[in-house]
């Protein structure tokens, strides 16, 4: 590992598992006396309910209880802070059913709870309340003069002459918009709990961190962590909803307490739009100066996003533009606008993919305003070492990256100028993109158990919302150990296991690989003094030892090896500068009559080190990049804000791509190791499978049409008006 | 949901009865629209009378074109041999529509039947004409991107979304129904109506009544047609626009043409000016364009959907284009 030997392609380790039935979700555990609980929300986005009438509900048949705000169970650790004690911000917390306000459209008001799930349907539609209406505040563009620096996110600037975006010899001038995009995994969230006595909780959960879920727990309930068990072995899409515990879904658990029974919850589509967060709504201006021959003097970029009334979100939008071209003068904004609205949360790619759009849609603009070819542009303004941060880059291949995808989409042969391409009746285009995103990594820890016939168990209490973080596991863990693949069983989404962080931010490979790494190191250590080694796929007695695995444990009276190791980056990684990237080519065809853009062809780079598993890291791309063209072209969650309300919340009118939308997607890894993230020499690859993508398509619409499409999603509406 | 009972008939005659029985009670066909419209409380029967028992389902060539029964499945149909040889413009739209999965279980009398996708006619919390009279119309001044552009009323701006009915409307197909006076027949570009002051009826089948078949008369269209679809992704989502047109050419001359639209208006929208005026015209772009600007004279936008403006001409146009092309 950490060389340049490439890792073998082999099989999600769990694929049969999920095609056959076998691996269980949250809401498909059975335990015995379940209880189902139907919410009831809110139908105004602000004000108070003044009355409300659980009485039919609660005489309706199988109804158990139906709790709101006047007689929901306390949440000690919510109590603890209020339900009207400020933000830094100025703005109510929100605590859910802790009163009579109404902070968003879709706040539950109710909980009905009921024997069967139809029973709580029913009975839920019975519950009725009035309001009385505040006026509400849910279009960032009607609230810009609401916009604030939240805290820790701070202007940024670099440069003596903070104005040469504007004074440079040519400057671009632009504004970006993209609209709310809704996570929309295809499992719905929600939880199973149930409690033995009064302090011991046991929970099935939709979540992207089993530990951090007990975390959230225990604090709200104010009882010890090893008190709470949480399971969530397979989780069907999280794209980033997933990384909070959910109100909701503590409430259920306080439901399930006072009851006495188990209790689950399992969102309607509609609720997944309101109640697990979305990627903000967010406009950006971006000024860029440069030189007539295509030097970049000052880039001047301001984002503004939404937040919750009640709840400063923040995400890194600007991050990108501060390092990613060698500029010597760049300012970057961030500012946030609290609405009356759901909050929001980190979307795949959070705050890089919507800043990237941005960014890599102006450094087009500014190609062609220079006459330059953007690939060439690019290189041009190529930052060799991070000009933010001052530190040389622990990895950086991104010329070869944009060497290796040009080549393969064949960017040279195509024509540059804009509208020059036909194939029937349609234009062609060619757009590029380039995307990055932090190489995280966190402490991590894994347990591992050599057993008797020489399989070997490794656990860790992290997370799979899809990548295939048990093979990635497996794979490097073969790869330390030699033992063959089918011995090695990983297994995660359990809060007892060792602590690992969430799955988020593209880290998990890089986090819980290099305690897996540590632990199978350590364990063929204890081999070696035992006088056994791992040796062509199994353990056998070492060189001049007679004593096989078994014998060895039977005299050591043991009936397993166990170790576990903690691991965490050191202090070389301070040094660095720490960053995956891609970069994205897409041909696009587009219809001049009717404004259909459709995506031909995809060639996604991705300079994310050493490849630990070949085969779905390829996947994660794919995925990522399927995200990225419902980014670009039909992605969008629409409110009324007459009513503060979506009028699009369902997967029929909010349109993620489906498979006649994604053509074939080449993905090439350079897959050259990291020498300093971790022992593996990885990178993360989850988020910029996504980011950039988006400019890569509006850059392509740009060269098919001339038509520069500065609001996503690229609708056909958008290319007949522009 | 409500509680409600369920029963099954086997034929038209008890499922009749059950309907003159019961004023509560609805038809149960393939219920991809009207279940969703019991889960979100829009629609609350207090029987549902299944008829998919009902042998309905049969596809048939009579002396004067095809009759298709009302509970043959959207996907039988697209795939029958005869519809695609004598009427391909029924079998393309039937395919542009929904998913596989919602063909296969979706009839020919329930694609009728369904109604609109307009938000707010599903969203209980917002004021809908069609779902509560009195209540007002929600989408006007709202989100009006998927709406009307023909036939609106101050009541109502919703678009009937079904593809199989354009075409049905563009083949001057025959609805038979049957019901406790006996069967009548309705042309069918009578049977949808425009919203005017009574939103809430979609069309003009009376209370008990049931589809039992539709009938297309055969023509010489099929050699040219096309059904164009323009929607925000490549599959599953409803029209912005479209447009069935199926053209007889003669020497290079428009001998006979029908043209309809989806998307534009509450039911589907015969382009009748259009059609006649294109005949015995040659197929050129330049009489195509005409003729879709005389269809567009008395279109009006909503604000949100002002892009149908344009998008509605251009697609009539390309769908002609591709249509004459065709060899």
């Amino acid at each position: 590992m950490g060389t340049d030997k490439k890792s073998e392609p082999i099989n999600r380790v769990d694929g049969r598992a999920k095609v056959t039935g076998k691996a269980k979700y949250f809401a498909e555990f059975e335990v015995p006396g379940v209880t189902y609980c139907v919410m009831v929300t809110s139908t105004i986005a602000r004000g108070t309910i003044t009355t409300i009438n659980t009485k039919t509900a609660e005489r309706a048949p199988g109804v158990l209880a139906v709790f709101t705000h006047l007689n929901m169970p306390a949440i000690p650790g919510w109590a603890e802070q209020g339900s009207n004690s400020k933000l830094p911000s100025g703005g109510e917390r929100y605590r859910m059913l802790g009163s009579n306000k109404i902070l968003f459209n879709g706040q539950p008001i109710a909980l009905v709870i009921a024997d069967t799930l139809e029973r709580a349907q029913h009975a839920a539609s019975l519950v009725t309340a009035s309001y009385n209406k505040s006026e509400h505040h849910t279009d960032l563009l009607k609230n810009k003069e609401k916009a604030a620096m939240p805290p820790r996110m701070g202007d940024y600037t670099r440069g003596s002459d903070t104005n040469a975006h504007n004074t440079a010899p040519v400057v671009m001038k632009a504004d970006y918009t993209i609209p709310i995009e809704v996570h929309n995994p295809m499992e719905l969230a929600g939880i199973l709990a149930f409690w033995e006595g009064d302090d011991k909780l046991t929970v099935y959960a939709k979540t992207q961190g089993v530990k951090s879920t007990q975390r959230t727990l225990a604090g709200a309930f104010k009882i010890d962590e090893k008190n709470i068990q949480v399971y969530s072995e397979f989780v069907g899409g999280g794209f980033g909803m997933g990384l909070r515990t959910w109100p909701q879904e503590v409430a259920v658990a306080a439901a399930a307490r006072a009851l006495k029974k188990p209790v689950k919850l399992v969102l309607t589509r509609d609720q997944m739009f309101t109640l697990v967060g979305h990627r903000p709504y967010t406009i950006q201006h971006i000024s860029m100066g440069a030189t007539q021959d295509g030097q970049l003097l000052g880039i001047y970029h301001e984002a503004t996003g939404e937040t919750a009334s009640y709840d400063d979100f923040t995400e890194g939008t600007v991050g990108m533009t501060r390092f990613m071209y060698a500029c010597p003068n760049v300012t970057t904004k961030y500012r946030i606008v609290p609405l009356d609205r759901g909050v929001p949360i980190w979307m795949r790619g959070p705050g890089e993919a919507t800043g990237a759009f941005a960014l890599e849609s102006a450094i087009d603009e500014m190609a062609y305003k220079v006459n330059m070819d953007p690939l060439q542009f690019r290189l041009k303004n190529f930052a060799e070492t991070d000009p933010e941060k001052n530190k040389p880059f622990s990895s950086n291949n991104l010329k070869e990256a944009y060497e290796l995808g040009s080549e393969k989409i064949g960017w040279a042969k195509r024509n540059p100028a804009p509208a020059s391409m036909k194939e029937g009746d349609w234009l062609v285009g060619y757009g590029m993109s380039t995307g990055v995103f932090g190489a995280h990594r966190g402490e991590s820890t894994c347990r591992a158990q050599l057993n008797a016939d020489g399989t070997l168990l490794l656990q860790s209490a992290t997370s799979d919302i899809g990548p295939g973080t048990s093979t990635a596991m497996v794979q490097i863990a073969h790869e330390v150990t030699g033992l063959s693949i089918g011995k090695i069983h990983f297994e995660l989404g359990n809060a007892a296991f060792p602590p690992s962080g969430s799955q988020g931010g593209s880290s998990t490979v890089s986090s819980v690989g290099s305690a897996v790494f540590d632990v199978c190191t350590a364990l063929k250590g204890m081999l070696t003094e035992a006088g056994l080694t791992f040796d062509n796929g199994t353990v056998k007695s070492a060189q001049g030892k007679s004593d096989s695995l078994q014998d060895v444990l039977s005299k050591q009276n043991k009936t397993f090896f166990e170790v576990t190791r903690s691991s965490k980056g050191g202090a070389e990684l301070e040094k660095y500068s720490l960053y995956s990237f891609s970069i994205h080519f897409a041909e696009v065809r587009v219809h001049p009559a009717t404004g259909v853009v459709r995506v031909k062809r995809v060639v996604t780079v991705a300079d994310s080190g050493r490849i630990v598993s070949p085969k779905t890291a390829a996947s994660q791309m794919i995925g990522g990049v399927t995200g990225g063209i419902g980014m670009a072209l039909t992605e969008e969650g629409i409110i009324d804000h007459r009513f503060g309300r979506f009028v699009n919340n369902n997967l029929a009118d909010y349109h993620v791509p489906v498979s006649a939308d994604v053509p074939h997607i080449e993905t090439i890894f350079i897959d050259k190791p990291d020498p300093i993230t971790n022992p593996m020499g990885s990178k993360g690859m989850g988020e910029i499978a996504l980011i950039g993508f988006s400019a890569a398509v509006a850059n392509a619409v740009y060269h098919a049409t001339g038509k520069r499409i500065r609001e996503l999603p690229i609708t056909p509406d958008k290319i007949l008006s522009a | 949901m409500n509680q409600f009972s369920y029963m099954r008939v086997t034929s038209k005659e008890s499922a009749i009865a059950a309907l003159a029985k019961d004023k509560a009670a609805m038809f149960l066909a393939g219920g991809t629209n009207l279940v969703d419209l019991m889960k979100s409380g829009v629609t609350s029967p207090e029987r549902l009378v299944d008829i998919n028992n009902v042998p309905l389902a049969t596809i048939e060539e009579t002396k004067t074109g095809l009759r298709i029964g009302a509970l043959a499945k959207n996907t039988a149909v697209a795939e029958n041999a005869l519809v695609i040889k004598h009427f391909p413009l029924l079998s393309q739209a039937l395919k542009a529509g929904a998913s596989p999965q919602l063909r296969n279980m979706a009839t020919v009398g329930g694609n009728m039947m369904q109604r609109t996708r307009c938000h707010y006619f599903y969203d209980s919390a917002l004021p809908c004409n069609k779902r509560s009279p009195g209540s007002g119309c929600g989408a006007i001044g709202g989100f009006t991107r998927m709406h009307a552009i023909f036939g609106a009323s101050d009541k109502c701006i919703a678009v009937h979304p079904s593809d199989m009915c354009v075409a049905l409307t563009a083949l001057d197909a025959v609805i038979t129904v049957t019901g406790p006076k006996g069967e009548r027949k309705i042309p069918f570009g009578d049977f949808h109506r425009l919203p005017g002051d009574t939103p809430e009826q979609d069309n003009n089948l009376q209370r008990g009544e049931l589809i039992i078949a539709v009938d297309i008369p055969f023509n010489q269209l099929a050699a040219h047609t096309h059904y164009l679809k323009v929607r925000d992704r490549a599959s599953y989502a409803f029209a912005l626009v479209s447009v069935g047109a199926a053209m007889q050419i003669r020497g290079g001359n428009i001998a006979d043409v029908r043209l309809a639209m989806g998307g534009v208006a509450h039911k589907p929208w015969r382009l009748k000016e259009a059609e006649a005026w294109l005949k015995e015209k040659s197929a050129t772009e330049e009489n195509f364009r005409k003729a879709a600007s005389m269809a567009m004279a008395n279109a009006k936008s909503q604000g949100g959907n002002a892009f149908k403006l344009t998008l509605a001409p251009n697609t009539i146009v390309e769908a002609l284009k591709t249509a004459a092309a065709q060899a």
